[in-house]
Parts: C-alpha cells; sequence; structure tokens
C-alpha cells in the first residue's frame, strides 16, 4: 500500500467502555482515513468524550481495539500513545495556566526533543542546542496560530478564546499525525468560531487527520469531510455532512422520537 | 518563569566564600561560620524538596528518614568497619535512592496526596528502626566514633575547611538543579504540577518523573546526612524525627518552594533559628514555628523569595 491516501490512520472496532453497569460505549465501529477531517457528533452523553478518552488512553476498554496506523493502541499508556502520535486537546481547558505561552507549546514538543534529567542537570551542550530548537519550533506554532505576540504571557490570562486555540496549538507541537480536538468551538463567540474553524482547515491543510467533537453544527457542517453520529454508545449513522444532515435516524436522536 | 541568572549565582557563591572571613572579624558572631555549616547540610536537602515540592508539587512528609538513611549508613560503614568515607556516601546514596524507589514507585502511580501520607509512615518507620536495632545504630544513645573527612591526606579538619566543602556541595547542587528546572524536564515538573491530564496527554511520563525527581531528593537528602555524620562524628536517632521533616517544610514554605533560592534562604533561617536565635523561648520554640509558618502561608504565599515578585505586581497595578 503505497497510496497512503486510502489508508486508514485510525480504527475503532467494537470497542465497549462499561462504567460498573453503565454502558458509555457499545461497539462503536468506525475508522478515519489519513489526512481527512472526521467529526463525532451525538447528544450529550452519547459516549464522544469517553470515545477519546479510550483513543488516547485515558481509559482502557472493557472489549474492542482501538488500532492506530494498524497497530493496536487500547493497551498503551497514554504518554506513549502520545509517543506514538496522537495528540488532543480538552473540553474543559487543561492548559498549564502557571506556565507562559510560549512555554505551553514548548512542553507540546516534549515527545518530540526530549532532554534527559542527566544532560539537562549537568547543562551538556546538546541539551542546550535542544532546548533552543523547541523554542524556534515553539515560536513558529505561535506564529501559525496567531498567538506569537503574547508568547511570554501566562497562559490562564488569555481569554478563553485565545485559550482554546493555544490548546490546539499545544497539540500540533508534538507534530501528531492525529489530533483529536474536543469541542473546540465550545464557549466561543461567533468570531473566535469563525477563527477556530479556519484553524482547524489549515492543520488539516498541513496534512495532520483531525478527529472532532462539536457540537456547534455550523463549524461540523463546514469542516468534516466525514460525520459519525453516536448515540446512547453506539453508532447510529456515518456518511458525509450532507447524507448525516437528512438522516431520519439523527434527526430522531436529536429532536426526540416524536417528530 | 523564573530564570535564575549567572550574575545572583556568582554574587551568592562569592558572599559563601567571603562569610568566613567576614564572620571571623565581628565579635560575638565567630562561631557563625559553623552554623553555616548546618545551613548548608540543610539546604541541600531543602533544594531537593524544592524540586519535589515547588516543582513537580507532590509533598513528602519524610526526608528526615532519607537524610537519617544517609547518616547511618556512613556511620555504620566508617564507625563499625572502616571502610572509606567517600565509599560510605555513595553507598548510603544508592541506598536511600533505592528506597525513594520502592516508596515512591507505587504511591506516585497515583493522583493525589498518597504521597505525603506513604512518607509520614515511612518517616516513622525508619524512626523506630534507628531507635530499636541498637546492635547496629546504637539505638536511642546513638553512635559515636564516626571518622572525619579527608582527601588525598587533606583533613577536612576545621570548621572552615567543612564549611567550604559542604557549600561546594551546596552549590554543585543548587546549579545541578537550576539547569533541571531551566530545561525540558523542568517544563515538564511544572507542568504535572499543573496539569496532569494534558501533561500525560503531551507524552510525559507523568509518573516517572514524578520518581525521578522524588528520588533525587532522596539522594540529596542522603548526602546531607553523611556530611552531617563525619561534620559531628556522632549522630543519634532524635536527629532525624517527624519534627525534623517537617522543619524542613516549614523552611521551604518561609522561604518559597517555587524558587530555589527560597530553599537556600529558608534552609538558612531557620537554622539560625534553631542554633541561636530561639533558645530564649525554649519548651515553646514549637509556637514559634508554627506562627511563622501561620504568617507565611496567609501574608506571602510565595514566601520570601517570592517578596520581590510580589512587590512587582502590587506596584505595576498602581
Amino acid at each position: 500500500m503505497n497510496d497512503t491516501s486510502n489508508e486508514n490512520i485510525l480504527e475503532v472496532d467494537k470497542v465497549v467502555m462499561a462504567f460498573g453497569g453503565l454502558m458509555a460505549l457499545f461497539k462503536p465501529d468506525f475508522s478515519v482515513q489519513r489526512g481527512i477531517i472526521k467529526a463525532i457528533i451525538g447528544p450529550n452523553g452519547a459516549g464522544k468524550t469517553t470515545l477519546f478518552n479510550v483513543i488516547t488512553g485515558f481509559f482502557s476498554p472493557t472489549e474492542g481495539t482501538v488500532r492506530f496506523k494498524g497497530q493496536p493502541i487500547s493497551s498503551l499508556k497514554t504518554h506513549e500513545i502520545a509517543d506514538r502520535g496522537i495528540s488532543r486537546t480538552f473540553q474543559t481547558i487543561e492548559l498549564f495556566g502557571n506556565m507562559s505561552v510560549l512555554e505551553n507549546v514548548m512542553l507540546g514538543c516534549h515527545t518530540r526533543v526530549r532532554a534527559s534529567f542527566m544532560a539537562a542537570g549537568f547543562c551538556l551542550p546538546g541539551a542546550r542546542r535542544k532546548e533552543k530548537e523547541i523554542q524556534e519550533r515553539a515560536m513558529k506554532i505561535l506564529r501559525f496560530i496567531g498567538l506569537a505576540d503574547k508568547c511570554n504571557d501566562p497562559a490562564d490570562s488569555l481569554p478563553l478564546g485565545e485559550q482554546k486555540i493555544l490548546e490546539i496549538g499545544r497539540a500540533l507541537a508534538s507534530e501528531p499525525e492525529l489530533v483529536c480536538l474536543d469541542e473546540p468551538a465550545a464557549g466561543l463567540n461567533e468570531t473566535e468560531t469563525h477563527v477556530a474553524s479556519s484553524l482547524i482547515k489549515a492543520i488539516n491543510a498541513k496534512g495532520v487527520t483531525v478527529l472532532l467533537v462539536e457540537h456547534d453544527m455550523k463549524v461540523v457542517m463546514n469542516v468534516s469531510d466525514e460525520i459519525v453520529v453516536l448515540n446512547y454508545g453506539q453508532k447510529i449513522a456515518e456518511g458525509p455532512p450532507k447524507e448525516i444532515r437528512n438522516n431520519p435516524k439523527v434527526i430522531e436522536a436529536y429532536l426526540g422520537g416524536d417528530t | 518563569m523564573l530564570r535564575i541568572g549567572k550574575l545572583p549565582i556568582s554574587t551568592f557563591a562569592f558572599l559563601i566564600i567571603i562569610f568566613p572571613w567576614v564572620a571571623h572579624q565581628i565579635p560575638g558572631i565567630e562561631h557563625y561560620t559553623d552554623v553555616m555549616v548546618f545551613a548548608g547540610i540543610y539546604s541541600l536537602i531543602t533544594i531537593g524538596l524544592s524540586l519535589l515540592m515547588g516543582y513537580a508539587g507532590q509533598i513528602s512528609v519524610g526526608h528526615a528518614a532519607f537524610y537519617g538513611i544517609g547518616a547511618y549508613v556512613s556511620g555504620i560503614l566508617t564507625a563499625r568497619y572502616g571502610l572509606n568515607p567517600w565509599i560510605c556516601m555513595l553507598a548510603g546514596i544508592s541506598v536511600a535512592g533505592a528506597v525513594a524507589l520502592i516508596v515512591g514507585a507505587p504511591c506516585l502511580k497515583l493522583k493525589g496526596h498518597y504521597l505525603a501520607m506513604a512518607t509520614l509512615a515511612f518517616g516513622i518507620i525508619i524512626f523506630i528502626v534507628f531507635n530499636e536495632e541498637a546492635e547496629w545504630t546504637g539505638g536511642p544513645d546513638g553512635m559515636s566514633g564516626i571518622p572525619g573527612l579527608s582527601i588525598f591526606g587533606f583533613d577536612f579538619d576545621s570548621v572552615e575547611k567543612y564549611f567550604y566543602l559542604v557549600w561546594g556541595f551546596v552549590f554543585a547542587a543548587f546549579v545541578f538543579s537550576v539547569n533541571i528546572i531551566q530545561s525540558g524536564a523542568g517544563r515538564a515538573l511544572r507542568a504535572i504540577h499543573s496539569s496532569e491530564t494534558a501533561a500525560n496527554a503531551m507524552g510525559v511520563n507523568v509518573s516517572g518523573y514524578k520518581v525521578l525527581v522524588f528520588v533525587y531528593s532522596a539522594v540529596l537528602a542522603s548526602l546531607a546526612g553523611s556530611l552531617y555524620a563525619h561534620y559531628l562524628n556522632f549522630i543519634n536517632p532524635a536527629t532525624f524525627d517527624l519534627f525534623f521533616s517537617i522543619k524542613l517544610l516549614i523552611m521551604i514554605a518561609l522561604g518559597g518552594m517555587h524558587n530555589l533560592w527560597g530553599a537556600v534562604i529558608g534552609a538558612g533561617i531557620i537554622t539560625f533559628l534553631n542554633y541561636e536565635w530561639l533558645h530564649y523561648f525554649e519548651e515553646f520554640e514549637v509556637i514559634v514555628y508554627g506562627a511563622i509558618l501561620l504568617v507565611v502561608v496567609i501574608f506571602f504565599p510565595d514566601g520570601l523569595a517570592g517578596i520581590p515578585d510580589m512587590l512587582k505586581k502590587r506596584l505595576g497595578k498602581h
């Protein structure tokens, strides 16, 4: 398979995630092709964030597997999965508030340019060069997401919209092949939402596959190539935005049975 | 973020170098050099604790135990078996590091303050061992006959010489720790403090780093213990009790745990209070420590080292 455009970068295979008697996920099945933007939608409690937590290793699934580039990753630890090339953002912002904007992005480079405790402590020349390299790379990302002029501000001093953008920037710093964005537009005003949408497209244009959970349908319909719909932990539909919009099952899930 | 520049470090080194000479010139404080030896020994421990608590956000209430392990390994191996003190120092470090790994690894996998609980219990257990294993440790009476230190025929046999030896170690530990803080590893530690979830997702091996920095702080405490044993030539268990662990926490809280300078400043001030300025209070000493901790936590949460920044912020607002 030399043609990577048709390769599945991520496969979610009959994943079950049970918390006691509660089935947060019940065997949703889908795959994500390399290079596309795929959205996961569904009503509240459908299992979207749980699915993200399973993919990124915060939960290990009760049954089923997740494969990344053909390799099962369900048994790996979160940081090992990040190492393999999956990065994410969080629904509730999880920035390092006590660190500067630049340092947040620099931390994102952690998986790519690693400095050992000893090398750092003895201040070996290699360690210093690495630091410089990381800083340059982080600045490049800040220019890309438009936060370069705020690089020295503490991360928690940014307005919400910029914090969300910064989280995306930090996720990009690890040079992921797949980035999982958990409600990047939640709580944003219209202008900020527009910025977030164009950023998602720009990331994708750089060749990064995007998996997106989002409630703002305008954003979802605008950016995504394909959509998976979850309801009560099960997949109820999958397809391009146009199809999903008119799918009766989806309409029922969102608006209730009587319509 | 706090950059620690070369200028303050060299100024600090200079002040330390001239200290014995200055103390010697002023009548009444000649013995301050001796007190400063202890300040240096405590600084070694607080530098490690600062990294562990201030940067990585993990609480240890049992560092007196690692300090004691260093002291007793050095003491027992030199006084009873006549081994080379420097080798014994390394042995102490290895034992303390290994023990820290065993104690730290299981509880640092968990989120929350399990390390504080585990180290609390661990500290008490080690204290009991020092008291009860009298065959090895001499029990509550302590053990004497621990030799002084010398290297290539040069004896550290005066207070001044030992002062420079101890502060040389402090200086090395300080620079090493500053380098760590200002590297990717230090960034990872602060990230862990801020959000373990996000640090994990960014590929930081959270439990690995926590264990690493815990072991590092234990190693420094053990080194301090060995230096203590060879300086006094005598050790007894009372030095390594729970109250000393708490004193260490007061030191870094007073100095400011988010800043390595705070570790040294806090250790210095508490040492002088302990050995010099609090005799007047006798049994009520503990109350003074409590009051200090209270005032610091309420009015200077970032400690003495945080005051310049606090003032800058206040003034900046007007």
